[in-house]
């Protein structure tokens, strides 16, 4: 359910790095916690995300939102934002299907690439979450 | 420690999300809000509503007592007949909203709010001059709701009482799976459906057969979710958000459900007072003209300034808009008025609309 590759915040979100790009989503938890997803709001502060904007690890990007409620997204790694998946824009409900993989949200270039070993791994998230319940 | 009803393990075993509502460990969703909300507008879906509670007045003056509580007028009911109406404060908010069902003329049947129900039965006890008696009966009952045009079918397989027969808003005492059941023709989804009052003990048993006469029909399991979705549509008010202490009938457009000419009732003369001065704010509903959803408690701003205040707001799931309540300066609160709605400190724009938002056709 979790992939081994990935790391994850307690917030919620996972980080795949390959090389010095980190690919960013929301775990499948939070997805089942939120319930249906009806948007997904890409920003930094008032303004629209966009290509070649640098966030810092912690950093909200955004929010994703459901039929009961609004949850930010927050950064799990500093960069640079080089892809975004506009995608859900038009079809949110695909992180409810696909969390871990289509449904990914950002793409950044890492500009510290030691944190990551401040994440969770995949048996401490879910340790993690099992103790939330 | 949250407090569970008689169908809490079920909930579980089925794979309910559930969540604190008001101190009740209660099942938000099963499946989805959105699927729970389609099949009770195209269908039938059931709802564990037994954290609702139960108070009973009985005796001689128990209907002068139940009259001198509440803001509608009880003495219109017939036997076998339910209203929806307020318990008011004497300043005139709302202790809660309610069903009062007449079982007799000596014998009458409160439905409350659940995390209101110490509080109102506290309110009607305070209130008893009368030569009546007044007694909490929330463990005497479990609630079950079958909600949505297929209701009548689902049910009907469970009980001889002639459904048809019942008409909106009328309850009748019989058996569901044989054991002695209330079954009232009411409901809190802007569908056709019913409301069972049940023993506790039997209520696991009814629940899953239930869930078997519907299967057919396509029931499912629903949770407070899509009831929120649902009543939204509806425009059926939630306490808590559309009404509280500080919010009269008046205001919260429930102006129907007070009768001043019946006579002397707890919060009747601030009321009296308010209408003679006339109210300031008042309840309206709107729809999301940008893209975003309004949320309880977000500012309403008209004209760049903050005017009100969003009471519910969610994604319609019948109407494919963002719809949503709200408190505006009662001169601003009519139908086409441009307003905005702050979400994360952006103005969005939104345009108040006819409510109830959806309404089944008959």
């Amino acid at each position: 359910m979790y992939p081994e590759k990935f790391r994850y915040t307690k917030e919620h979100e996972w980080v795949s790095v390959v090389g010095d790009i980190g690919t960013v989503g929301i775990t499948d938890h939070a997805q089942a916690e939120l319930g249906d997803i009806v948007y997904v709001d890409y920003k930094l502060g008032r303004d629209a995300l966009k290509l070649g904007d640098k966030i810092k690890q912690g950093d909200s990007f955004g929010s994703v939102e459901s039929v009961k409620a609004v949850s930010d997204i927050y950064s799990p790694v500093s960069g640079e934002i080089t892809e975004i998946n506009t995608e859900l824009a038009d079809s949110p409900e695909k992180l409810n299907a696909d969390p871990h993989s289509s449904a990914w949200l950002v793409k950044i270039k890492l500009s510290d690439p030691g944190e990551v070993s401040n994440l969770l791994s995949a048996s401490d998230y879910q340790t993690y979450i099992g103790a939330e319940k | 420690m949250l407090l569970k009803t008689p169908l809490n393990s079920v909930h579980r075993s089925l794979g309910a999300k559930m969540v604190d509502f008001g101190g009740w460990d209660m099942p938000v969703q099963y499946s989805g809000v959105i699927e729970e909300h389609q099949a009770v507008r195209t269908a039938v879906g059931v709802f564990d509503v037994s954290h609702m509670g139960e108070i009973e007045i009985i005796g001689p003056e128990a209907q002068k007592l139940t009259d001198f509580v509440t803001t509608n007028a009880v003495s219109r009911l017939k036997i076998g007949q339910a209203q929806y109406t307020g318990l008011l404060y004497e300043h005139g908010g709302f202790v809660d909203d309610v069903l009062v069902h007449k079982v007799a003329d000596d014998h009458f049947f409160i439905c409350v709010n659940a995390s209101n129900q110490d509080k109102d039965f506290a309110h009607i006890q305070q209130a008893n001059t009368f030569d009546a008696e007044v007694e909490f009966a929330s463990r005497r009952y479990a609630q079950i709701a079958i909600q949505g045009p297929k209701a009548i079918d689902v049910l009907q397989q469970l009980t001889p009482a002639e459904l048809a027969n019942i008409r909106y808003y009328w309850f009748v005492d019989d058996e569901v799976s044989n054991v002695p059941a209330r079954i009232a023709h009411t409901g809190y989804t802007g569908e056709d459906g019913f409301e069972i009052y049940i023993p506790p003990e039997e209520a696991e048993r009814i629940w899953h057969e239930i869930l078997r006469a519907g299967r057919n029909y396509g029931i499912k399991p629903c949770g407070l979710g899509a009831r929120n979705t649902l009543r939204l549509e509806a425009k059926m008010a939630l306490y808590g958000h559309e009404i509280h202490a500080s919010i009269t009938p008046f205001e919260a457009d429930l102006t129907w459900i007070v009768k001043m000419e019946k006579g002397q009732f707890i919060g009747r003369d601030a009321l009296a007072r308010q209408k003679e001065k006339g109210i300031t704010r008042k309840l309206v509903g709107f729809e999301m003209c940008a893209r975003g959803i309004a949320r309880d408690g977000y500012e309403v701003w008209l004209d760049g300034q903050a005017a009100g205040w969003v009471t519910s707001g969610s994604p319609a799931p019948t109407l494919n808009k963002n719809i949503g309540l709200c408190y505006l300066p009662v001169a601003e609160a009519k139908v086409g008025r441009s307003i905005q709605v702050l979400i994360r400190n952006c103005p969005v724009e939104a345009v108040t609309v006819e409510t109830p938002f959806y309404k089944r056709a008959k």
